[in-house]
């Protein structure tokens, strides 16, 4: 963990949350619906502090991405936020809702599985994830430090709501940590 | 025994004579939507062509972007028992502008009439209770929907009507082309 933060040079451990959330904010994304994940929680605490956001907890992350989906038809923006292992449910509900329709759903995984993980179940769920992003042609982004942060969310967010074109940012344990 | 049930079509009808020109509805899959479409067309319908269960979110998101306007999330009972989570959430949201009707037929009709768990037992207005939302109403007849629908039209509070159905097939067969679906519907929402 020491040598992971070295890494970020002493960046603060909420830092990149708050550069993403600046990114929606300035992109106009209002609306997050989470499942929560403890690597997340800096993301959802900067999020919930600030009343710019309507920001809630589904039971499931098929409900998030349905939430959001009817949002954007009605003309406001949203984000999902979610595990790696809640991205998995959902392949079904991602082709037949916003691939079909071509409702843009912006999507923020936190990536458990990799770098350390404990859990075979969590490793083994962590595989699949970007085969279901590429067989749907859509764009996943691994996010490892913040030094790029800010231009990869900003600019996946102006393309998704751009070409209306679904994309995954993938928070990598470089990124947050590792937390798990 | 003979068991009183509505008809699934003359029950949508019902409410579509009662929709106002600016409410809005999420259709959800199958049959539910097949005899939404044939009770006639209209442009603030959404019509679910997949995502099962999804129609009261897709709903939750609509009254939630636009809180002025009134939203109804229809659904069957298999649809709604693949989500219940949802009925968690959309108590929690509470929105004022969400009504939600659920056809109960207590089978998967359009897949050969398995039976659901609705066939067994489950009431999904008390799970509807239980997840915190007390206005609510389980109807077989037209009578009984009227007067729910009577109660519930004008409250600012999430409500859920379970229409008790019969077996008959729909009357119709949604059109599939989703790009026109959702680009009628955001058009008459006033944004595409």
């Amino acid at each position: 963990m020491e040598v992971l933060e070295k890494v970020e040079e002493g960046v603060s451990a909420s830092s990149w949350a708050e550069i993403m959330r600046d990114c929606f904010k300035r992109n106009g994304v209002k609306l997050v619906t989470y499942v929560p994940d403890r690597v997340l929680t800096p993301l959802i605490q900067a999020i919930e502090a600030d009343p710019y956001f309507q920001a809630f907890s589904t039971a499931r992350e098929e409900e998030a991405v349905g939430i959001v989906c009817g949002a954007w038809m009605a003309g406001t923006k949203g984000v999902v936020l979610m595990q790696t292992s809640g991205f998995a449910t959902l392949p079904n509900v991602l082709a037949s809702l916003p691939c079909t329709y071509q409702i843009p759903v912006l999507m923020v995984i936190s990536e458990r599985g990799t770098l350390g993980e404990f859990n075979r179940g969590q490793a083994l769920v962590c595989k699949t994830m970007r085969p279901i992003l590429a067989s749907m042609g859509m764009e996943g982004h691994t996010l490892a430090s913040t030094r790029e942060l800010d231009f990869i969310v900003d600019r996946t967010i102006k393309q998704v709501f751009g070409t209306l074109d679904s994309a995954a940012l993938i928070i990598s344990p470089l990124l947050s940590s590792g937390k798990f | 025994m003979s068991v009183e049930v509505m008809n699934r079509y003359d029950a949508t009808v019902r409410l579509r004579a009662r929709l106002g020109d600016e409410d809005a509805v999420i259709g959800g899959i199958g049959n539910t939507n097949f005899d939404l479409w044939a009770a006639g067309p209209r442009n603030l319908n959404f019509y679910m062509l997949g995502s099962m269960g999804l129609a009261v979110p897709i709903a939750l998101g609509v009254a939630l972007a636009q809180p002025e306007r009134r939203v109804i999330a229809l659904e069957g009972d298999g649809s709604i028992l693949m989500q219940l989570g949802c009925l968690s959430t959309l108590a929690k949201l509470a929105p004022g502008n969400l009504g939600t009707v659920i056809m109960d037929n207590g089978c998967y009709q359009i897949t050969g009439s398995q039976p659901t768990g609705t066939a067994f037992g489950t009431d999904i207005e008390a799970v509807a209770n239980a997840c915190g939302l007390e206005h609510s109403a389980t109807v077989a007849t037209e009578t009984a929907l009227d007067a729910a629908l009577d109660r519930f039209w004008q409250i600012a509070a999430p409500w859920v009507i379970v229409v008790k159905i019969d077996g008959e097939p729909p009357r119709g067969t949604t059109e599939r082309d989703p790009l026109r679906i959702r680009m009628r519907f955001m058009d008459a929402l006033n944004l595409a």
